[in-house]
């Protein structure tokens, strides 16, 4: 059977288009709020990615911290997070879910415990931002056996023997990182530039689907819609923040957003 | 948990990068793992390049000014009474700290890469400015991350630091202190590591800076060795190492040629810092049994709490003031190799204060909390007992909180 990843690329792909993830972070701003923007945006968001904040994040840039560090002052927790899946899947059984952070919250847990978490509340994906190959190796095999989704992610520093490594021990999805950046950068890269790594990629087995992330916003969206799929995280941070500075509904101003991304690569 | 002898401590991991099995590896994000990869390669093409380790020894003699002095402190030993207190004067090298061994290694390292920038982190301030220097004297440009409230605290190293040309970053995210300048000085790194190489100012982070910094470092037991063998004529029978341990840099430098010794001859004992008395929080994740977790890259003993969330710390030193801990110093607890404990600010200060009394020696309040330990336990310890602290830094960059807390000028 085919994973709900995977169907979201084939629905995306039927349409002639990239299929739209967005980033958000549980519970930013309150664990309410984040369920009804997911709900919300998944409205025009093919796969939802949700991240669980860590408070010593390496690889974020600042919107992302920002919102990283809002859902921590209003007590998030990981059960919290499983909660939220749970209860966005309720309403949205067939919308894909990834949850994504930084290792040491799920070493915390216990690897086993959370695996057995995700699987409960219905996660289908993984993304470990610091828990690179060959290191994930084990973890990764862990989430196959529980079906789910472990993404690897591939940056532009990847070597050609690591890529080819790292593709071959992928399951339905890769994340290509635009360029060397946190989270949120501006895209320093052209787009051309861009695609003709991501060919690389895809070059050595198509049936993989590689998303684009970093450094995509309504500017550069429509200049990539040539790939699999485009990750859109800090724009979508950065609009709730600004929401909140000025008392207006949060909820609306991120749908908009999104509807807006969705529209430029139809 | 055990302890291979004749291989420095440094290479004692395994092919994963982890010491002991479990501590330190390199969790890191993919975009760092091809740099992390040339510098661990060029690291150990170089360490064994004979041309290296002479430019090495050449700038280790003459640009810091090896070896710093082995002294008995007298008066200290004398109002005490029991065991005779030593110390080796680290603070003599050039800049004040300890810090400008793995500074002048890693500019070093960046010129033989041929990379032009070279960024840092910084606590106390003693590690960016120790880099600034390195910087300028190699011809490097330099950026150096440090909290918004170690800069207040930290002014003089700060002036320092601006004199060799050096930008500093403030870092406002989180606690404003130094585990937040390392994460934005990596995120630096993620967005430039084509053109820029990092240092990491401890024996901390990825697998490879740990050994890097722990290389450099190592040239203080080296010395102490031949100082000890003078002095002494040969090996005393009982020793007390005595190391402040923040990072822990500057502790397995004082240690590393003694690790192989029987822990009855020489004891190696590590202050952490256990922060105001009244207070629950301290940055002593050893010896106030810290979970295993992972930070900046590294799995230690991490000051978190049960989410995984890195916790607040709190001490009167800003070099010891960081909730993760060197890998290979969490190796040496578990192995038993090496001793644990914690000093309050306010034993720091008190023990700043009695050392600066009866020695001329002005120690910082981050081996302050070394001689804290000195002399708690120094009265209870027969006379041929030798104490040796490493006094690894200079209280000139404290002038602003001693003023405030002991009315000093």
């Amino acid at each position: 059977m085919n994973s709900l990843i995977s169907k979201a690329f084939s629905a995306a792909r039927a349409e002639n288009r990239p299929a739209l993830l967005t980033y958000t972070v549980a519970g930013d701003n309150t664990k309410k709020k984040s369920l009804e923007i997911l709900k919300s945006i998944s409205n025009y968001a093919d796969i939802c990615e949700l991240g669980f904040p860590h408070n010593t994040p390496i690889a974020d840039g600042g919107q992302i911290q920002t919102s990283a560090y809002r859902a921590i002052k209003n007590g998030i927790k990981i059960n919290d997070v499983f909660s939220i899946v749970k209860n966005f899947k309720k309403l949205k059984k067939n919308k894909p879910i990834i949850l994504m952070g930084y290792y040491n919250m799920i070493y915390q847990y216990n690897e086993n415990k959370f695996l057995e978490k995700c699987k409960k509340s219905k996660v289908d994906g993984l993304i470990v931002v610091d828990l690179p190959y060959p290191e994930n190796k084990n973890f990764a095999s862990k989430c196959k056996k529980r079906r789910i989704n472990f993404i690897q992610l591939v940056s532009p520093t990847t070597s050609k023997i690591r890529l080819k490594k790292i593709i071959k021990d992928s399951h339905d999805m890769i994340y290509y990182i635009s360029m060397l950046s946190t989270t949120g950068g501006k895209l320093k890269v052209s787009p051309k530039k861009i695609l003709e790594k991501y060919n690389k990629i895809k070059k050595q087995n198509k049936s993989k689907n590689v998303v684009i992330g970093f450094g995509i916003t309504e500017k550069t969206i429509k200049s990539l819609k040539n790939a699999d799929g485009l990750v859109v995280g800090s724009s979508i941070c950065k609009e709730i923040s600004k929401s909140i500075e000025k008392r207006q509904n949060a909820v609306t101003n991120v749908t908009n957003i999104v509807r807006r991304l969705k529209n430029k690569i139809l | 948990m055990r302890l291979k002898k004749k291989i420095p401590l440094i290479d004692q991991h395994d092919n994963n990068g982890f010491w002991g099995g479990k501590f330190g590896g390199s969790f890191i994000p993919e975009t760092l793992k091809k740099p992390v990869e040339d510098l661990t390669n060029e690291f150990s093409k170089l360490r064994n390049n004979k041309n290296f380790i002479k430019k090495r020894d050449y700038y280790f003699k003459n640009y810091i000014g090896s070896p710093t002095s082995f002294v008995k402190l007298e008066n200290l030993s004398n109002h005490l009474g029991g065991a005779q207190i030593w110390a080796k004067i680290v603070s003599e090298a050039n800049g004040g700290a300890h810090k400008i061994y793995n500074a002048t290694v890693h500019a070093l390292i960046c010129k033989a890469m041929g990379k032009k920038y070279i960024v840092g982190d910084t606590g106390a301030g003693y590690a960016g400015k120790m880099l600034s220097m390195a910087a300028k004297k190699f011809g490097l440009k330099c950026k150096i991350f440090m909290g918004a409230k170690d800069i207040k605290r930290q002014k003089p190293n700060c002036d320092a630091m601006r004199k060799n040309g050096a930008e500093i970053i403030p870092v406002y995210s989180g606690s404003q202190t130094l585990v937040d300048a390392v994460s934005e000085c990596m995120r630096y790194w993620v967005s430039n590591c084509d053109t820029t190489h990092m240092c990491v100012g401890s024996t901390v982070g990825p697998n490879i800076f740990v050994k890097i910094c722990g290389w450099s470092t190592a040239q203080i037991s080296r010395e102490l060795k031949i100082q000890i063998k003078q002095e002494f004529k040969k090996i005393p029978k009982k020793i007390k190492l005595i190391n402040c341990v923040g990072g822990g840099s500057s502790a397995y430098g004082f240690w590393s040629e003694f690790i192989d010794f029987n822990k009855s001859q020489i004891e190696l004992v590590g202050v952490e810092a256990g922060g105001p008395k009244k207070s629950k929080l301290h940055a002593a994740p050893l010896s106030r049994n810290a979970k295993i977790g992972i930070l900046h890259g590294a799995a230690s003993y991490v000051c978190q709490n049960n989410e995984g969330q890195i916790n607040d710390t709190e001490s009167i030193s800003a070099g010891l003031d960081y909730p993760g801990v060197s890998p290979i110093h969490c190796f040496l607890k578990d192995a038993k190799r090496a001793r644990y404990t914690y000093a309050t600010d306010e034993d720091a200060l008190k023990a700043h204060v009695m050392v600066t009394k009866f020695e001329k020696l002005n120690p910082s309040l981050e081996p302050s909390h070394a001689f804290a330990e000195a002399i708690k336990i120094a009265p209870k310890l027969s006379k041929d007992t030798i104490i040796i602290v490493n006094s690894c830094g200079d209280a000139k960059k404290d002038r602003d909180i001693l003023r405030e807390r002991l009315g000093k000028n």
